[in-house]
């Protein structure tokens, strides 16, 4: 009844004109939309130059401000520095693994082609970020710790999910099928989302030697403000930055996957 | 739910083809105890030695042995077409893949929790570890048996699998060798382990729960064309 109810009036806002917006957004068009490689295509090339920009400006203020004016540590000196690289590619390689993962249970369960495209983009990406993470850990390692490498419980924990992001890339690359291969990779991601909890918290409890984090939400950060900024700045570059990269990437295997048709053609010519 | 005929029907599939291809259940075993020789040999004879290192080194080798096991479950059911067979049936695919997956996991675990206390001893593990061995590796193995079969699902259209399958597993099966190792080492040096144990317990749960799901979308999707 009351459903019902509710497309009716949908519907009047679409007799009495009251806005094509309001009534898409509603209708879920924009839903379909966003599942068509073609429209996401289209709509990338307009924004992607733009989320460039704004991506390069960020990291140019981040890292001037982190590497030349924020204040050395009083224990660590200028190699404490390497944090600002360090920080945000380890919590961007963990929450790609979930973008990789949630795409993945989107080209699942609607079958939607770009979710698809997306989830493989993702998987190399975070590999490599999560290789960053794991190599600036090791160069910070040295002077602080007094060692490239430590079997510490998140080190370790991030060496399980490079090589959780090398399972995924290994299965994709085994498949002639791209069908086949996405939802391989879609279950495979998604067992992974079941298991890196599980596994970061049974390595926490295996040995810890890492500081505890020192930027928290619910509580006073340990962190000084003078070096918080500049993070804040900084970890947002990199935000876009995956954005960027993910974005490209995108784009680069909807071309790959779509190449017999019209439009990829018509937009090729271009 | 499927019916009881029907899952009674793959357990007993399951326990006779593994009686009557009997040779082929034992390489598992065979494995394990050949790996463990290898690890004495490379590493040196001192008892000292191995004996702290065979807590971890049995359950490495366990997991390899399993690992190796599971490449093959549902291989030939693959070949010869009675896993389309099974995928048609009319009858929930989770508990058919279920029952398939708990006796694997009886006829790998059993086995191996056997020969373990003798290469414990071969390697010089205190003798207080050995109760805790035997129930870790009972406790341990199905859920490594569960979690190799998303695996081997996954990889079963591929000739050889084995090293991919690896890849793919391998990273998964860090919780369990985990505790399952600690228990030991905490057993053998005399203290308190059943809090480990219980953690292996409900990773058991877990896996039995979830896993059968992933396995069953891992099947099918070799059939999509």
């Amino acid at each position: 009844m009351r459903l019902s109810r509710v497309y009716v009036s949908i519907i009047t806002i679409r007799h009495r004109g009251l806005g094509k917006a309001t009534y898409n957004l509603l209708m879920w068009s924009w839903f379909h939309k966003f599942g068509s490689p073609r429209w996401f295509y289209d709509f990338s090339t307009r924004v992607l130059p733009w989320l460039a920009v704004l991506c390069a400006a960020f990291l140019l203020v981040g890292v001037v401000w982190a590497l030349a004016i924020a204040p050395s540590d009083y224990k660590q000196g200028n190699s404490f520095r390497i944090f600002y690289i360090h920080v945000p590619t380890a919590v961007i390689s963990l929450v790609g693994y979930y973008v990789m993962a949630i795409a993945g249970a989107v080209s699942l369960i609607w079958r939607m082609k770009l979710a698809d495209i997306v989830m493989k983009e993702a998987a190399p990406i975070g590999a490599l970020l999560t290789f960053v993470a794991l190599f600036s850990g090791a160069v910070w390692g040295k002077p602080t710790w007094g060692t490239w490498w430590v079997w510490d419980a998140r080190v370790t924990s991030m060496l399980i999910l490079f090589f959780l992001y090398v399972g995924v890339i290994a299965l994709h690359k085994a498949f002639d099928n791209p069908e086949q291969s996405g939802k391989a990779c879609a279950v495979l991601s998604l067992v992974g989302t079941v298991n890196i909890p599980i596994i970061y918290k049974s390595v926490d409890w295996w040995y810890s030697l890492h500081q505890p984090a020192t930027i928290k939400f619910t509580e006073e950060s340990t962190i000084h403000p003078d070096m918080f900024w500049p993070f804040l700045v900084i970890t947002t570059g990199f935000y876009l930055l995956y954005a960027v990269a993910l974005i490209a990437n995108t784009r680069l295997g909807i071309l790959q996957r779509e190449y017999r048709t019209q439009w990829v053609r018509s937009r090729l010519q271009e | 739910m499927a019916g009881k005929t029907i899952i009674k029907a793959v357990l007993r599939r399951e326990f006779l083809l593994s009686v009557r291809n009997a040779s082929a259940s034992l390489n598992g075993v065979w494995f394990f105890v050949l790996v463990c020789g290898l690890f004495a040999i490379g590493i040196g004879p001192d008892k000292e030695q191995l004996g702290g290192l065979a807590p971890g080194l049995i359950w490495v080798t366990a997991l390899l042995a399993v690992m190796l096991s599971v490449d093959a479950l549902f291989r030939h059911d693959y070949a010869d077409g009675s896993l389309e067979q099974l995928l048609l049936a009319a009858h929930s695919l989770y508990f058919l893949v279920l029952a398939r997956l708990m006796a694997q996991a009886l006829l790998i675990a059993v086995p191996l929790a056997l020969v373990s206390p003798l290469l414990a001893l071969m390697l010089g593990m205190k003798a207080a570890g050995l109760p805790v061995l035997i129930l870790s590796l009972l406790l341990g193995v199905p859920t490594l048996v569960m979690i190799g079969a998303i695996g081997a699902a996954l990889t079963v259209g591929f000739e050889r699998g084995g090293l991919l399958l690896a890849l793919l597993v391998l990273p998964l099966y860090v919780p369990v060798l985990i505790f399952a190792a600690a228990a030991v080492v905490s057993a053998a040096d005399g203290y308190t382990y059943a809090g480990q144990l219980m953690i292996l317990a409900a990773q058991f749960v877990l896996a039995v729960a979830l896993s059968p799901l992933a396995v069953v979308a891992g099947l099918r999707l070799n059939y999509y064309h």
